[in-house]
């Protein structure tokens, strides 16, 4: 039922930042998802915000985007979709259901061509592609086209859109 | 339509589970949380019953706008029969249980009966199934909630759970959520361990949906505006709830020594300063804030003890970090028993998260047992050797583990002060109402506090009222009534609302009457709003008087009512309860013996609730 299975503590932790670097696209423009634990508070506004874009309701369980908690609360950690560069997801696809939008660097689920067979979820090497009980495809972040919710939700910045560091 | 319409009524007697539908008339009338929990108490139980019988019912309620993306939305409500105060209780909570019910589908869960053994709930959607919690019983509430997760092997779980003294019926055990949120008051927790539940386990995928999202996101973009820029909730941010203990010390209104004196010499180390100040082994307590459910402000801390500490040199399993102080713990373990050593409080807290009970309750219990060993009422043979000295910081977290675990004279400490102080033969040293324990504010010093801790409708209470302007302004008890009965009335209706009483920071009715409309698809002006407020401070109020309550339970104890202030901008004042009570049964449209008129009652829609109050005269 969970879409979104935990991850290991040590691999959320390498992946606070996340910058993109898809050969197609000019580094210096491409923008990404920055991810800041720090800041992080564990309010949920991030997936609530993902939750109501793509489902058209406040459900976090469907949220490309997930928080998790450590030791009680000490540290808490957004994590989604990093955009690999090699992205395995879009290679291992039977049915060539993912695509790159080069414009973004956003690997993107196309949901005709999807059967629902699960490969992505696991050649994904961080959990962050995952079967959607509702649909029955797969779904993944896409940046929302450009205009993260998350981001856009976060309250105290630990989700930003930008121009990674 | 943001409410399910749906009820789970749990008969754990029989272990039978069933969905009904909600009643939309009561839900129009109570919203929901605190106030349409009541409600549906109200419905399926005698007040008068033993709440700590298989008669009294236990209810988890979440509101319209729990679970949606409205600031602080993750609040639900804990109602039922208060074993601490014998009256209506409703607990209120946040962390992330509560928005995780009603993403499994469901507005109100019912609790009746009793299970013949230890059980736990789990709800995953419209899974429903009432697992034996035999290996459970007898562990704390931390191992409870990461051993269902783990059985479950779903991370994602939320629990809400009792510890031993919930379990063992400690007066003031609470029901913890998300390991240090809590339904703390009135005793919920005991409720929950007299009917054999350890838990409720919930993991939901139904979501909440909104009536009109794009009008939603748009007014929720604004109350969220409204917080940010508000001066009083990045207060909350930065410095949590502790803010208040230099406010009330310099202001006079700090009870001390169970309400002895009203400033603490040591407040200077217990306050948010030194939640951030690094001790002499260069170690910090606080370590950083963290947010409720939806919440924007994130008031709540989160710190750890240094590990040289008496309390937990030894114990390793509390070198962890945890839930911190917030202002009534600090209070509570801090200047009402005269203690000032910040990790002890620290400690003290994981006492309370771990084994399930009110901080509050707990700590003016612990004081008046210290005044009633220094007066030598009780000594070290009561105590199991331990002197209870005002400011002996170990005898505090030696207190807070044998009342958690329900040993020793931590039994005697687990009836609350009320029953205490008359086991003792001295029940006026018990600083309470209704047998429920003062927060932090001194009556004497802040009269509207006074005033609507004593006509507070779950005993005394500092979230049932907010007069805190109008105290600070004016020392007296003139016109304290009004204020005091309007904001009784705006606190009942945003406990009902799923949202959190920290937003009125930045938000007045105004603001929820917004967010409830473009919810739920229907207009609610503020009026309404209000007026389903007045509506459960009245629905409350009989139930109190069809339990058995009177006039005389709408008191303070004489130390606040004869005994002078000794300090403080009220130096010399005592609480002038005797004043603002009558005119506040007035404004209410009660009878000067605190009943309510028929024509209040006819007015809010309650007439039907009278019958059984002339019955039972």
């Amino acid at each position: 039922m969970p879409l979104v299975s935990l991850a290991s503590k040590k691999l959320v932790l390498l992946f606070t930042t996340l910058p993109i670097n898809d050969k197609r696209v000019p580094i210096v423009t491409v923008k990404s998802l920055i991810l800041d634990a720090d800041k992080c508070t564990s309010c949920l506004q991030c997936e609530m915000a993902c939750s109501l874009e793509h489902e058209g309701l406040f459900s976090p369980a469907f949220s490309r985007i997930k928080v998790f908690e450590f030791e009680h609360g000490k540290r808490s950690v957004p994590y989604t979709c990093t955009q690999c560069e090699e992205a395995w997801c879009m290679h291992v696809c039977p049915t060539e259901a993912i695509t790159v939008n080069s414009e973004l660097g956003t690997k993107v689920v196309d949901e005709s061509l999807c059967v629902g067979c699960k490969v992505c979820t696991m050649a994904c090497p961080y959990g962050t592609i995952n079967f959607n009980t509702r649909s029955g495809k797969v779904t993944k972040c896409d940046l929302c086209d450009g205009d993260p919710k998350c981001a856009e939700a976060c309250p105290t910045d630990a989700i930003t859109y930008g121009v990674a560091p | 339509m943001t409410w399910h319409k749906r009820v789970l009524r749990v008969d754990l007697t029989s272990r039978t589970v069933k969905v009904e539908p909600l009643n939309m008339e009561w839900a129009n009338d109570y919203l929901g949380g605190r106030g349409l929990g009541t409600k549906y108490l109200m419905e399926c139980m005698d007040p008068a019953v033993d709440p700590m019988s298989e008669k009294n019912a236990l209810i988890f309620a979440t509101g319209p706008l729990t679970g949606t993306a409205c600031s602080t939305s993750g609040r639900f409500a804990v109602v039922t029969k208060g074993p601490l105060t014998n009256a209506i209780a409703a607990s209120n909570s946040g962390g992330k249980f509560g928005a995780e019910l009603k993403f499994a589908g469901y507005d109100l869960l019912i609790l009746e009966g009793k299970a013949d053994s230890p059980v736990y709930l789990l709800i995953q959607d419209d899974q429903v199934e009432i697992h034996d919690a035999g290996e459970y019983w007898g562990t704390t509430v931390w191992h409870t909630e990461e051993a269902i997760k783990e059985k479950h092997n779903d991370p994602q779980i939320k629990v809400a759970s009792i510890g031993v003294a919930g379990e063992q019926g400690v007066r003031y055990a609470c029901v913890v959520n998300d390991l240090h949120r809590a339904a703390g008051r009135s005793g919920v927790g005991a409720v929950m361990g007299s009917k054999n539940i350890k838990a409720v386990a919930a993991r939901g995928t139904v979501g909440v949906p909104v009536a009109d999202a794009e009008a939603f996101k748009k007014v929720v973009k604004h109350t969220h505006k409204l917080l940010e820029d508000s001066a009083g909730a990045k207060d909350l941010t930065n410095y949590g709830t502790n803010a208040m203990i230099d406010t009330m010390n310099s202001f006079g209104g700090l009870p001390t020594r169970n309400f002895q004196d009203v400033t603490f010499p040591g407040a200077d180390n217990i306050n948010p300063e030194a939640m951030t100040t690094p001790n002499e082994n260069n170690h910090t307590n606080l370590i950083t804030n963290k947010a409720c459910f939806g919440c924007t402000i994130g008031c709540g801390r989160i710190a750890h003890i240094d590990k040289n500490h008496f309390s937990i040199k030894d114990r390793q399993q509390y070198w962890h970090a945890s839930g911190g102080l917030e202002y009534e713990t600090a209070f509570a373990f801090g200047p009402v028993i005269g203690v000032d050593d910040i990790d002890a409080l620290t400690f003290a807290g994981y006492m309370m998260n771990e084994h399930g009970m009110d901080p509050i309750s707990f700590g003016v219990t612990l004081a008046a047992a210290m005044e009633l060993f220094e007066l030598g009422v009780i000594t070290e043979a009561d105590t199991d050797g331990v002197a209870l000295n005002f400011g002996n910081a170990e005898a505090l977290t030696i207190m807070a583990e044998k009342t958690g675990k329900y040993e020793g004279f931590g039994q005697i400490l687990g009836m609350g002060s009320k029953r205490m102080c008359e086991h003792f033969g001295r029940p006026e040293l018990s600083m309470s109402v209704k047998g429920q324990e003062f927060a932090g504010y001194d009556s004497r010093a802040l009269q509207g506090m006074g005033l609507g801790y004593a006509t507070s409708n779950r005993g005394a209470c500092h979230l049932r009222h907010d007069c805190f302007t109008e105290d600070m302004a004016d020392q007296s008890g003139n016109g304290k009534a009004w204020p005091c009965k309007t904001t009784q009335d705006k606190t009942a209706m945003i406990d009902s609302t799923g949202l959190c009483l920290f937003t009125t920071a930045a938000w007045d009715t105004e603001e929820f009457q917004q967010q409830i409309s473009v919810a739920c698809g229907s207009h609610w002006s503020s009026e309404r709003l209000l007026e389903v407020g007045e509506r459960i401070w009245n629905l409350e109020k009989l139930f109190n008087l069809r339990s058995g309550l009177t006039m005389a339970d709408d008191t303070l104890p004489p130390r606040l009512l004869e005994t002078p202030a000794p300090g403080g901008i009220a130096k010399g004042r005592v609480a002038e309860l005797g004043t603002m009570l009558p005119e506040y049964y007035a404004l209410r449209g009660w009878t000067q013996e605190g009943i309510p008129l028929q024509t209040t009652l006819d007015r809010l829609g309650l007439s039907d609730n009278q019958k059984p109050i002339a019955a039972n005269g």
